[in-house]
């Protein structure tokens, strides 16, 4: 027997109450892993990818619409080399919890803008000539179980049809690929899509995604495109991708913040409940502190053991805590990596939350640890 | 030799305004190899002069040897390592720890020494043959009866090979027979070890295994009676 096992075994004293401590500890951390991976993937996302690409979004809100009049003006600019638009289309396939982005685009524009998705030119080429054509990412087909040739209906919530219809049915054309990246994303036909809704909302994109030939000159051409529409009645904000994703999740909430507040309340919480579960298993145990001070035990000691039983819970809770969140990840990254970026666990957000479970293990057993320290062998046997 | 010796010993307790006198003026010499019954009446002091015996308290005043140590001397971290060397306590309750098996309750004063993890079993091994309870080594304190309980306290008391061991009424929870056993426990340890027993009991049946018995009253010790 050691100094550890003898910690090892008190944690078992009371079973229940230890695992049920460790599941309040361990959910805590499950959702402090997550939030933080989601907090990390809104502010520090986007790759670098697009750094010579711009973002003109509506000045005022990004659910606006533009008018599809304004490309040829923008890609007059100089410095200007491609320029390209998609929309948000929402839609339901089948189930609402079916989530991936859905995009109206322009075929061979877009994957010219987007050279990082890999497509074989044969069914970027069916895409471009075949109107309610869409390609998806490989992975997504992989998912629904898709198969070229297949028609995978949309239900439509945003945009219905002209003729009054919800359901757009596309055929599927091909798929692509993207390095580094799972994220899903469903493509058809811009064409398809402006000339099948209602008339009064053809002609309109969600977003423009600029190419510069000059991306030194980023900055002076995003204000140049900002100026040109700055008194015409679909004002932009121009911005980087990079900015962008970092506004669109500003609208979104700042989602640092609020996963600020909700793991300050969670791990007030914890921090109540098993300081308190903590200091109830003290009083049960005060005369063995004093047997064990009786023995030859240093007031040091004795209140190590008790502080380190609260540190190893918190710390066993974390990391069980960390790796359900491990194996939970997978399943909510694709849906959250549709609007955020890649969502991963950094090594921060690892050391963070192991780090975390030592200093709450501190805190939850800090006062039972002094009250341990300062017991008196004579009183305590006393009260025995 | 006297292994313990206590020169004009008080003990006062303040429990706020009030100072209660517990014991005035004890003295008293114990031979090393002694079996000394320790008998009085309920609140007499027996427990106090036993604890300040066994350096789980300092007197108010007056001087305690043991074992040639001072203790007024000692305090906090080193008067904890003395006791670790040369006092084995047992008590009324057994106070194991109910989380180990009864292996590990007795090695755990071997924690505090340089012993090796064999070593230490091995030592806690010895001790559990010595009070005949091999065969419940793996058994924890909430499956032994009270008898085997305070066997196992007396393992753990004598793991270390004190040359003291202070026991408090250790047969004040125990039906007659297996009193009997224990006090003849403690006797073997006493006869066959060479350890200086100091037992305080109210049973005068218990006390008839000592060699010695001493009385007290409000305390005083009272007389002296020799066995
Ligand atoms: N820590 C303490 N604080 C206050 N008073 C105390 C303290 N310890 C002992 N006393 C008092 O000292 C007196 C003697 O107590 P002690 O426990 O030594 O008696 P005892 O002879 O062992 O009695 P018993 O046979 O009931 O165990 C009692 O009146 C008790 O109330
Ligand atoms: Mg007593």
């Amino acid at each position: 027997m050691s100094y550890l096992s003898l910690l090892w075994a008190n944690l078992f004293r009371k079973k229940t109450r230890t695992v049920l401590t460790l599941l309040s500890v361990m959910i805590a951390f499950v959702l402090f892993v997550l939030l933080q991976a989601v907090g990390e993937a809104f502010t520090g996302g986007v790759t670098i990818v697009g750094v010579d690409r711009l973002i003109v979004t509506p000045k005022y809100s990004i659910v606006d619409e533009l008018p599809l009049s304004q490309k040829r003006q923008v890609a007059a600019i100089a410095g200007v080399n491609l320029v390209t638009q998609q929309s948000w289309f929402g839609g339901v396939y089948q189930d609402p919890k079916n989530f991936f982005p859905k995009y109206p685009v322009e075929p061979l524009e877009y994957f010219d803008m987007y050279s990082e998705f890999i497509i074989n030119p044969a069914e970027l080429e069916a895409f471009a000539g075949t109107r309610t054509g869409a390609v998806v990412k490989a992975g997504l087909a992989e998912q629904y179980g898709w198969k070229l040739g297949d028609i995978i209906p949309i239900q439509a919530d945003i945009w219905p049809k002209a003729d009054g219809s919800r359901t757009w049915e596309f055929e599927l054309v091909g798929t692509f690929e993207e390095a580094e990246s799972s994220r899903p994303l469903f493509l058809f036909q811009y064409q398809y899509f402006t000339e099948s809704v209602e008339l009064d909302r053809r002609d309109q994109v969600g977003w423009w995604t600029v190419r510069l030939s000059e991306p030194e000159r980023a900055a002076e051409i995003a204000r140049e495109i900002d100026s040109l529409f700055e008194n015409s009645r679909d004002p932009t904000r121009t911005a980087t991708e990079d900015e962008f994703s970092r506004q669109f999740a500003s609208q979104l909430g700042d989602i640092g913040f609020i996963t600020t507040i909700i793991m300050s309340a969670v791990f007030f919480t914890i921090v109540l409940l098993t300081g308190n579960t903590m200091a109830q298993a003290l009083r049960e145990r005060i005369p063995e502190l004093a047997v064990l001070k009786t023995i030859g035990f240093t007031d040091t000691a004795v209140s190590a053991l008790v502080l380190g039983e609260a540190i190893v819970l918190c710390v066993v809770g974390g990391l069980c805590g960390i790796a359900m969140a491990y194996l939970l990840l997978p399943g909510i990254a694709p849906v959250l990596e549709s609007f955020a970026g890649s969502i991963d666990f950094s090594a921060t957000t690892l050391a963070t939350a192991i780090g975390l479970s030592v200093v709450i293990g501190i805190v939850i057993g800090i006062v039972p640890a002094m009250s341990a320290r300062r017991l008196t062998i004579v009183d305590a046997l006393r009260k025995n | 030799m006297a292994i313990v010796e206590c020169r004009d010993v008080e003990k006062q307790f303040v429990k706020g305004r009030e100072t209660v006198e517990v014991l005035t003026g004890i003295n008293l010499d114990i031979e090393e190899g002694d079996f000394l019954a320790l008998m009085g009446p309920s609140g007499s002091g027996k427990t106090t002069l036993l604890n300040l015996i066994g350096g789980l308290d300092h007197p108010t005043s007056g001087l305690i040897r043991v074992g040639g140590s001072d203790l007024n001397e000692l305090s906090g971290r080193a008067l904890a390592k003395w006791r670790s060397v040369h006092v084995g306590f047992i008590f009324q309750f057994y106070n194991l720890l109910p989380v180990l098996n009864a292996q590990r309750n007795v090695e755990l004063p071997l924690l505090l020494t340089n012993l090796s993890r064999a070593q230490r079993q091995k030592n806690a091994a010895i001790a559990l043959e010595i009070v005949g309870l091999t065969d419940r080594a793996k058994h924890k304190p909430g499956e032994l009866s009270g008898g085997q309980q305070q066997r196992v306290a007396i393992a753990r008391a004598i793991v270390a090979d004190p040359k003291l061991l202070v026991c408090d009424e250790p047969t004040g929870d125990l039906d007659r027979e297996t009193a009997d056993e224990i006090l003849g426990l403690l006797e073997i340890l006493n006869r066959d070890h060479r350890k200086t027993v100091i037992v305080v009991t109210h049973d005068p049946k218990a006390a008839g295994h000592a060699k010695k018995i001493l009385h007290m009253d409000k305390g005083k010790l009272v007389e002296e009676a020799i066995v």
